[in-house]
């Protein structure tokens, strides 16, 4: 886990996407999200403009396509639950190279797909162009409750400090011969896991004793940062309204 | 909250740090601390020296009041360490623990030393004119925008003192200071130490460190005061250091070292 290894997500560049606050960009891909989510799935031509959407705030952001589309990758866990809908669905089906398929798994599994490639891309999309920092400061302005913002931030702030322990036990246990060969070395693997966990919590506990000592109440300080201009919420707001407009025809046409 | 505007101005200031009688158990029976006394003057810097199991972490934890005493009392600059007072308690008293990674637990530089000001009020403007100071006085200034896990491990401890600094603390107690430190980093902080104009409580183990920033020392050893007194007289004293389990490097001899003057 080298330095940087957390904020691979993010490409750094100087666009007017990545110049927005954080916080429109958020608002702007849940309501893009929410559109996409709510247009009827036979509208299949409505998608292609959603895909077209976003293309341009890609190329506005100037973020390649190519790394947009490795990023897509996390998706195929879930691609695969919509490849087996129309197996397993019931009701008509069609036959298409020789497989019985049911026609309302079809449209189940092109619904999945279509949607949730969207609102993978469009999370792409916002990772790439804003700071792991700057979501956590943008969800704490759009309210989100503090608790949940804190241990996000702690994550971050800890995540390489504990895989840099795991990495060091590790070495240790190399260093003294051992190497998990099969079921019969799990559990050394375990109680590795066991003694990381507990010293995550000891450290745990130091950390809050700092924190309590420095004044901490249950409130972490935001930062104060200019409100977002009318004008930067206009520019975050063009793509949802896009979407909008796409999803209404969607539905009338 | 300032602390050279708020604090009464009178002739004679109240000592930094008072305990009087400092008694303490853990829940679990096992008494660590038995009637402690101990006054700092102010602008004093003074080392708690002590062998592992002595209480010192113990005490430590009952300037800020994170323990409660069983018996007897904490006041630091006068005012007492009780239970409504604790907010500005810990403004007045600065931590330094041990390991900067459990110090600084904030994303970014910057904000970990904006944290204990902005707990305390202070913001906008204020706050990072606060907080550039307090870099500055460490020579971190440079480093404000990095995450600390980027930065060296003696960086971070400078970083951990700038945190407490940013309080303007009444009191600065630092814990192990000199530990996991190359000797360059520790002569860095050192340097930045001596020149610090606060009172200084500093536990450690590393009796030629204390010999070098503190003219004064006390010997914590099973749970009271043994010793306090210069820390050259102290540490020159063999028989006071062989009953207390205090230790010099091998070949160091505190007769022979003269005391950079500040």
């Amino acid at each position: 886990m080298g330095a940087g290894h957390a904020h691979k997500l993010y490409r750094p560049a100087h666009s007017p996407v990545h110049a927005l606050p954080p916080h429109c960009k958020i608002a702007a891909v849940l309501c893009f999200v929410l559109a996409v989510v709510a247009t009827p799935r036979t509208a299949l031509w409505a998608f292609a403009l959603y895909a077209l959407l976003l293309a341009a705030v890609a190329a506005a952001a100037r973020v390649p396509a190519g790394f947009l589309l490795k990023r897509l990758l996390i998706e195929v866990p879930f691609v695969a639950f919509a490849v087996l809908m129309p197996f397993v669905a019931t009701g008509p089906r069609v036959h298409i190279l020789g497989l019985s398929l049911s026609e309302s798994g079809l449209w189940g599994a092109w619904n999945i797909l279509a949607k949730g490639t969207l609102g993978v891309a469009a999370s792409v999309l916002l990772a790439a162009t804003t700071e792991l920092r700057g979501l956590l400061l943008g969800l704490q302005r759009l309210r989100m409750p503090p608790l949940l913002v804190q241990i996000a931030s702690f994550m971050i702030r800890y995540g390489d400090v504990i895989a840099d322990e795991l990495r060091r036990m590790r070495i240790a246990r190399l260093s003294r011969g051992f190497e998990a060969r099969g079921v019969r070395h799990w559990g050394v693997l375990a109680k590795s896991a066991g003694a990381l966990f507990i010293r995550s919590y000891e450290r745990g506990e130091r950390v809050h004793l700092a924190m309590v000592s420095r004044g901490y109440t249950g409130t972490l300080p935001v930062p104060d940062a200019a409100p977002a201009t009318g004008g930067q919420w206009s520019r975050a707001a063009a793509l949802p309204a896009a979407a909008l407009a796409v999803c209404l025809l969607g539905w009338t046409l | 909250m300032d602390a050279v505007t708020t604090a009464p101005v009178r002739t004679a200031p109240a000592p930094s740090l008072k305990i009087a009688g400092l008694a303490y158990a853990y829940p679990d029976g096992h008494q660590a601390l038995f009637g402690v006394d101990l006054t700092v003057a102010r602008g004093e810097r003074v080392a708690l020296l002590g062998p592992n199991g002595a209480g010192k972490t113990t005490l430590v934890l009952h300037l800020n009041g994170i323990l409660a005493p069983g018996a007897g009392t904490v006041t630091v600059a006068g005012l007492p360490v009780v239970r409504r007072h604790l907010a500005e308690i810990r403004r007045r008293v600065g931590i330094v623990f041990q390991d900067p990674d459990d110090q600084l637990f904030m994303p970014t530089v910057r904000e970990d030393v904006a944290f204990g000001p902005a707990a305390a009020g202070l913001r906008g403007a204020a706050l990072d004119a606060r907080v550039t100071e307090a870099l500055g006085r460490v020579g971190m200034a440079e480093f404000a925008d990095r995450p600390p896990h980027h930065l060296s491990f003696g960086q971070r401890r400078r970083v951990a003192v700038a945190t407490v600094l940013a309080m303007r603390p009444e009191i600065l107690v630092l814990d192990e200071p000199s530990s996991n430190l190359d000797p360059a980093s520790r002569r860095e902080l050192a340097d930045i130490l001596r020149v610090l104009d606060v009172t200084v409580l500093m536990v450690t183990h590393d009796l030629p460190y204390a010999l070098e920033l503190c003219p004064r020392s006390v010997v914590l050893s099973e749970g009271v005061i043994a010793a306090d007194g210069p820390t050259q007289e102290l540490l020159s004293d063999a028989d006071l250091m062989a009953a207390h389990r205090l230790e010099l490097p091998f070949g160091f001899d505190p007769r022979s070292v003269t005391i950079p003057t500040s």
